[in-house]
């Protein structure tokens, strides 16, 4: 069986399409409800359905681009010790972002050694080939840390620490919610991050907030049943969790993956980049890993870490906005002209993942 | 970076394993997966790590619920 045709069937496709635009046909009234995962916009915009949901539905983007959250300081953080000559090994998409004003890419033009892994392990990998200090520059959210801390959990090399700029997404599923002029009426969580923490994870949000969530995964067919979901739930009142990912999400979650996480990591207070103080946003390693935490270990290197002067476009850039639904990138005057994939200005132009990075390569919706 | 990708593992060894992604073989750790594994499973992985066994079940459940979601359309469709 070929399961990922299945999903992207275009006649099942239309069927949902046309019980969402019923719905809101109905509903006679604007609709705003947000995703909060950069896969969920990459497939809207590669499959082009905002072009099609009902014009009265408004899908908007939320916190859920792990690149584009990691605060610059953090950033800014791992280049000073890249420019130390420590040797930093990241994911691809970290290299491009700018800090407060350079990238580590911009430090590795100027000889400091970056390289990119696709695997945690590869981290320990490296680092069990040599005797020097080797950093992981650790990033993303719950599905990017169970793997940093089953890696660390494995009797890694004591010459392998982390830099961790790990996040939690439901801590600021709470801030967007929390905001004030808050719209959104319901939101879309990510398959992915739900297969770990288990979809049980959002009840208390929903109790509190009385606003709908339910767990999509990434294909077509995935985010249009669960955009059916949510929207008849609101029409009808309802506030539940709901799980339209059944073939990897369950209630609870991978308790094993969830134990490695919190053996590991605690949470901490955390500044998301461009978009709050994120109360318990952060994944901290705990004291018992201090010996391969390089903000232990690398103390005294960060402290003495010359003062950033940030580059002058960064303070426009809304990249903040755009993740809490309150812009779109078009919305933003560098948009397509002074900020590209080629020369970003902003986080979310680099990661492909990204907002305005999509938004760029797919074209925008009209 | 958050992507995660379903595969179907070719072999074991110790809590290591070889897996398939349509054509694409990588070593991946088992460390966190949430059910034993064994050749032929399909595994949901992310960086180098299967975070969940894919039930042949589960598969099934998901197409069933968009059997569900679409049933009434379909068969306005067809008329
Ligand atoms: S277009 Fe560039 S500067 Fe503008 S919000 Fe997006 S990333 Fe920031």
């Amino acid at each position: 069986m070929n399961a990922k045709l299945e999903f992207r069937d275009v006649s099942r496709g239309r069927a949902l399409q046309a019980r969402l635009d019923r719905a809101m046909a109905r509903a006679n009234r604007d609709v705003t409800v947000m995703h909060v995962c950069g896969s969920h916009e990459q497939a809207i915009a590669r499959y082009g359905l905002r072009a099609r949901f009902p014009a009265n539905l408004h899908v908007k983007m939320g916190p859920g681009c792990p690149v584009c959250v990691t605060d610059a300081p953090e950033i800014d953080a791992c280049v000073a010790l890249a420019e130390r000559g420590l040797r930093i090994l990241t994911y691809g998409d970290m290299v491009r972002v700018p800090g407060r004003a350079k990238s580590l890419e911009d430090a590795r033009a100027a000889g400091a050694r970056v390289e990119v892994i696709y695997a945690a392990t590869q981290a320990a990998e490296l680092a069990a080939a040599t005797n020097e200090p080797v950093i992981f520059f650790a990033t993303g959210f719950e599905t990017t840390a169970v793997p940093t801390a089953a890696v660390l959990l494995r009797d890694p090399p004591l010459n392998l620490f982390v830099l961790s700029a790990h996040k939690w997404v439901p801590a600021a599923m709470e801030v967007v919610a929390s905001s004030p002029d808050s719209r959104i009426e319901g939101y879309l969580a990510a398959g992915h991050a739900a297969t770990i923490t288990g979809c049980g994870i959002f009840e208390p949000f929903v109790e509190k907030h009385r606003r709908p969530v339910v767990v999509a995964g990434f294909e077509p067919l995935d985010i249009l049943s669960g955009l059916v979901v949510l929207v008849e739930q609101i029409l009808e009142g309802k506030a539940e969790v709901a799980n339209a990912f059944p073939r990897c999400v369950t209630r609870e979650g991978n308790r094993r993956a969830l134990d490695a996480l919190f053996r590991v990591f605690e949470m901490g207070d955390g500044e998301w980049r461009g978009i709050a103080r994120v109360p318990l946003g952060d994944l901290r390693l705990r004291p018992e890993f201090a010996a391969h935490d390089a903000t232990v270990r690398f103390a005294a290197e960060l402290a003495a870490a010359p003062a950033v002067e940030p580059r002058a476009d960064a303070a426009e850039c809304r990249c903040g906005a755009i993740m809490t639904g309150q812009l779109q990138p078009t919305d933003c005057r560098h948009f397509g002209k002074g900020c590209r994939p080629d020369a970003p200005i902003g986080a979310c132009m680099v990661s492909t993942e990204g907002a305005c990075r999509i938004w760029y390569e797919h074209g925008s919706p009209s | 970076m958050c992507l995660g990708v379903p595969g179907r593992i070719l072999e074991i060894d110790g809590s290591n394993a070889v897996v398939d992604f349509w054509g694409v073989r990588r070593r991946v750790s088992l460390d966190v997966v949430d059910e034993p594994v064994a050749a032929g499973d399909h595994v949901l992985v992310h960086v180098g790590f299967a975070i969940r066994r894919i039930a042949p079940e589960d598969l099934a459940e998901t197409l069933a619920f968009f059997e569900a979601m679409t049933a009434e359309d379909l068969e306005g469709l067809r008329k």
